[in-house]
């Protein structure tokens, strides 16, 4: 079905779930368009698999689209691959050359194990959010937008940070699998906006508490996160959640 | 204490901790560097020596040299600690990581430039703190002050010396090139009108502050101050 004329040498990781020790695979393909998408790269190579009565290999994806979050892939020694700002499915194999040996590992981090082959649990992000990564709304008729002015610079610095699509690929990247990115672009959303004033001493100390619960690294400034993130999610993020959890830990009155 | 919860043992009270102790070791160099480059007024290390005494006798910066030293051990003790968990964060290694890709190798090698850091730092006390602070400085310059300047000049003849303070000066420049923002960022004190001014600043500074106390033995083992 691939009319292209690439071919590429993979070393996939292969493992069969968490308990078992995983290897990296290689695999032959011949044939592959410079037009497809990394994924639709994977697809030839599954059904390849499945023709030969293998199994195929597992990997995360959703919308395909660049907006879900769900691809990951550690490709090459970066996540969602060389180009900056895309997912692995807006990645396409023109950005390869003929003959190119690719690497593919999933998400590395002890708080993402790994589910199968290239797929890794990312609920701890999930836990992160629940623990206070939303705000609280009493129930009645919705009050008119405009009765909450926003600052155009306020409104665009939420708007950015709420780009986030919890791929994860921060903390992948991350020398110490740490996912301040993640949880100071989540916090920072609501943080910005009038909205989620009420609850903004509370909830920095509460995601911040999950997130070290969950086991991630700590945070060492390398930058490599905001460089691969592929929605651009800003380091100012992470400066903002420092400043509010000294708020609230040395100055708010609240206590968590 | 109550009320403060994890305020330290957090993550991010952690960093809090780095941070603001790499600023004080911060403030701490220029101090250091300001002092000792007295010796480039090329004196016979007579105004240095009044440095030296001042240093060593008044109890304001005696009992600030307690409270360096306990900055220095948080500096370390919680740099092993994150180090430590940062390591059990990913138990398993990646094949293939790409780290030059995203990020400066000094800001991933932290660890390892502060670790060669601390060598020098046990070299470097061995040298002179010790002699200075308790096995006695041997002789007096001509206004009667215990001469530190004739310790320097006798410990810079060896250039197996000169050569590991060089190199600990250049780990120390990179130390910093990282450190020096990478605190600002830590402590929140992020604005898009300052950051410019807080990487240039951290820049000029590591370069200078090496570049002094780089100087200072190649200076005296050249003889080009006497």
């Amino acid at each position: 079905m691939s009319t292209g004329n690439m071919n590429l040498t993979l070393k996939v990781w292969r493992q069969k779930n968490n308990n078992t020790k995983g290897a990296l695979v290689d695999y032959k393909l011949a044939g592959i368009s410079p037009d497809m998408s990394f994924l639709e790269m994977f697809d030839v190579l599954n059904e390849d698999l499945i023709t030969k009565g293998e199994e195929p290999v597992v990997f995360d994806h959703d919308c395909r689209e660049g907006i879900c979050g769900m691809c990951s892939m550690f490709i090459n020694g970066r996540p969602h691959g060389p180009k900056d700002l895309v997912t692995t499915c807006q990645l396409h194999m023109r950005s390869f050359k003929d003959g190119d040996t690719i690497v593919v590992e999933p998400w590395r981090a002890a708080a993402f194990p790994v589910v199968k082959d290239l797929t890794v649990d990312r609920s701890a992000f999930d836990r992160v959010i629940a623990a206070g990564g939303f705000i609280s709304v009493n129930t009645g008729n919705a009050q008119d937008a405009n009765n909450l002015p926003i600052p155009k610079m306020q409104a665009d610095a939420a708007f950015e940070a709420a780009a986030c699509i919890g791929c994860g690929a921060c903390v992948a990247t991350c020398k110490n699998a740490s996912a301040m990115l993640f949880v100071s672009a989540k916090i920072s959303q609501l943080a910005l906006l009038p909205q989620g004033q009420p609850e903004r001493y509370r909830r920095v100390q509460s995601m911040v508490a999950q997130m070290d619960a969950e086991g991630f690294g700590n945070c060492t400034n390398t930058g490599a996160c905001e460089a691969e993130c592929p929605k651009g999610i800003s380091l100012e993020n992470i400066a903002r959640m420092n400043r509010d959890f000294a708020s609230a830990k040395f100055i708010s009155e609240e206590t968590v | 204490m109550s009320g403060f919860g994890n305020a330290f043992s957090s993550s991010i009270g952690k960093k809090f901790i780095m941070g603001a102790t790499g600023i004080f070791l911060i403030l701490f160099l220029i101090v250091h560097a300001g002092i000792n480059a007295l010796i480039f007024l090329d004196d016979q290390g007579l105004t240095f020596n009044i440095g030296a005494h001042f240093m060593a006798t008044n109890w304001i910066i005696r009992a600030g040299e307690v409270v360096l030293m306990l900055g220095l051990l948080a500096h370390i003790f919680q740099a092993l600690r994150l180090t430590l968990q940062n390591q059990k964060a990913r138990p398993v290694k990646y094949a293939e990581y790409d780290g030059k890709a995203n990020s400066k190798w000094y800001s991933r090698s932290m660890g390892l430039l502060g670790t060669l850091l601390l060598i020098f730092l046990v070299v470097h006390l061995k040298d002179f703190w010790v002699v200075s602070r308790f096995t006695g400085i041997p002789t007096v310059d001509a206004n009667g002050h215990e001469d530190l300047y004739a310790v320097m000049k006798i410990k810079f003849q060896e250039p197996l010396r000169v050569g590991v303070y060089v190199l600990a000066m250049v780990s120390l420049c990179y130390h910093l090139l990282h450190g020096f923002a990478s605190a600002f960022q830590t402590m929140g004190w992020n604005h898009s009108k300052y950051n410019g001014i807080i990487k240039g600043a951290g820049v000029w500074y590591s370069i200078i502050i090496s570049i002094v106390f780089a100087a200072m033995p190649i200076a005296i083992y050249f003889g080009i101050i006497q």
